[in-house]
């Protein structure tokens, strides 16, 4: 190729464009509002049979009766009561194998091994067992989602603890620091991210877990209302027992988040 | 307070990292270990502090632990070690915190070192919220809270750009000058050393032996008029070129 004689001036081309996520507000809501609405007219013009996609409109209607009939309450209370307390049993528990494995090298020998192989068991495979354990009744279900939320809880914390900088539990150490203020000063909330990040995982996994165990054998949760509905074919109450059950999710994650923001300000 | 090194070596594994290395740190002076990357720098320094255990030798000291001295051999980091949920008012106390302190001299103490090293107005900053510069005035601010008898520097200045590194260097010398703590201070980079040291000890690469002790007999105060440019000139071709096969061949190594 012969070298180009031009001796004008010439614009350097831009092309530096796209590839960069900017923001578009509102853009999520339309396009919300715009599915709904296709959803409602599509079972309006009657393209869609109500028994098996009722209307967004049957399904508030189905809501609204809920709350007013006062079932709602007790449906969800009881679900809340049995995630709160796996939830809660579970992550304790994985919290501490969680620290044991990431501090002290023998719980690690020991520990590691355990936990990746049970990890992976769908821990809902285990009900029938923990039913026979635990009878039909409330631990049974507490015991699966608390089993469910434990081992990610423990991989969580102790790789949150394997990614907090050796250089800072030296510095540490080199100021005489006890072990236990290095511990509760420097390893605890160095892993706190890492920690935070394993409870939006672990309460989904909970949340499922709960729907799953609630299906078997309960009167009262989301789960089971669910299914009773499915059962007497009542579509709009089954979807509103589904809108509860995201609804539920959304708060639990904006909990979440709001805990981060908090706790982890100094980022 | 003094230190002194009685056949220190250290190995990594198959790797003789130090051998014999005997060394005295006088007390009130500032020593600078220079060497090429790789001749175990750091890992004399950590052995030095306490913090890393050699397999062979070991490190004494002998002499008065100044009144009020927490804790009397103590590290400025070269990655600063700021623990980042802390303010830096808060990184200064953790040093304080377990000496249970009587709470106005905790306070005390922390309010005065942040004074010294010019910190005062960012006391309820975040090290995120700091430039490199600021940040290791914290690192200084936090040693100097302890009233260490004995500073252990590993490059701390390397983390830094050039002008910071310089006006930090003045800041540093300014210290000395006043507290004449007794300082063990890591660098590769000559310039500091010759400006920061009484004496420079050259150590050789793999194994680290002492190679040579070199004395600045030229008061760090008159170091930057020019008649002592052109000594401290030579002085720097000398340890350049002690230092410069070495240095060739370690920046044409493999890092296995």
């Amino acid at each position: 190729m012969s070298p180009i004689r031009n001796e004008q001036a010439r614009d350097v081309p831009f092309r530096g464009g796209g590839f960069v996520v900017v923001p578009r507000r509102g853009a999520a809501l339309v396009a919300f509002v715009l599915l709904i609405a296709l959803w409602e007219s599509a079972s309006r013009f009657g393209w869609i049979s109500p028994i098996f996609l009722p209307s967004p409109a049957s399904i508030v209607q189905a809501l609204v009766e809920l709350v007013s009939g006062g079932t709602l309450w007790k449906h969800i209370g009881q679900s809340l009561h049995r995630l709160a307390f796996g939830w809660l049993l579970g992550t304790l528990g994985g919290l501490a194998l969680g620290f044991a494995i990431g501090v002290w090298s023998l719980s690690r020998a020991v520990g590691l091994p355990l936990v990746s192989a049970l990890f992976p068991i769908p821990k809902i495979a285990l009900l029938p067992l923990l039913i026979l354990w635990l009878g039909i009744g409330e631990p049974s279900k507490v015991a699966t989602i608390a089993l469910g939320v434990f081992f990610p809880t423990v991989i969580a914390t102790f790789s949150a603890i394997d990614g907090v900088p050796r250089n800072l539990i030296r510095m540490g150490q080199s100021f005489n620091l006890p072990a236990v203020d290095v511990l509760r000063k420097i390893v605890l909330p160095g892993a706190l991210p890492g920690i935070l990040a394993g409870f939006r995982i672990t309460a989904s996994i909970g949340l499922i877990l709960l729907v799953s165990a609630e299906m078997i054998g309960a009167e009262y949760g989301i789960g089971a209302f669910i299914l009773q509905a499915g059962n007497l074919m009542q579509t709009d109450q089954l979807l509103a027992g589904v809108v509860m059950l995201s609804v539920l999710g959304l708060v639990i994650g904006t909990g979440l988040t709001r805990l981060e923001r908090w706790l982890l300000r100094w980022r | 307070m003094e230190l002194i090194v009685e056949g220190v070596s250290h190995r990594y594994g198959e790797v003789v990292a130090l051998e014999g290395i005997d060394l005295k740190v006088r007390e009130g002076e500032t020593l600078a270990l220079i060497g090429p990357s790789g001749c175990g720098k750091s890992t004399l320094l950590g052995i030095m502090g306490g913090i890393l255990q050699a397999t062979g030798g070991r490190v004494r000291i002998r002499g008065e632990v100044p009144s009020g001295s927490l804790n009397p051999q103590t590290y400025i980091f070269q990655d600063f070690a700021l623990l980042p949920w802390r303010t830096v008012e808060g990184n200064v106390a953790l040093a304080l915190e377990h000496h249970s302190l009587p709470a106005d001299e905790m306070t005390r103490r922390i309010a005065d070192v942040l004074q010294r090293t010019g910190l005062s107005e960012f006391r309820t900053a975040f090290p995120k919220q700091l430039s490199g510069g600021m940040r290791q005035r914290v690192g200084i601010a936090r040693a100097l809270a302890v009233r260490p008898a004995i500073l252990l520097m590993d490059e701390p200045l390397s983390a830094l750009d050039a002008q910071t590194r310089e006006l930090l260097m003045e800041d540093f010398l300014a210290l000395w000058l006043r507290e004449r703590i007794t300082a063990v201070y890591v660098t590769h980079n000559l310039t500091e050393a010759l400006r920061l040291a009484d004496r420079v000890c050259v150590l050789s690469r793999r194994p680290g032996r002492v190679r040579e002790i070199v004395a600045i007999d030229l008061p760090q105060a008159e170091r930057t008029t020019p008649s002592a440019q052109a000594r401290l000139s030579r002085l720097h071709d000398r340890l350049w070129g002690l230092i410069k096969a070495e240095a060739q061949v370690a920046e044409r190594e493999v890092v296995a």
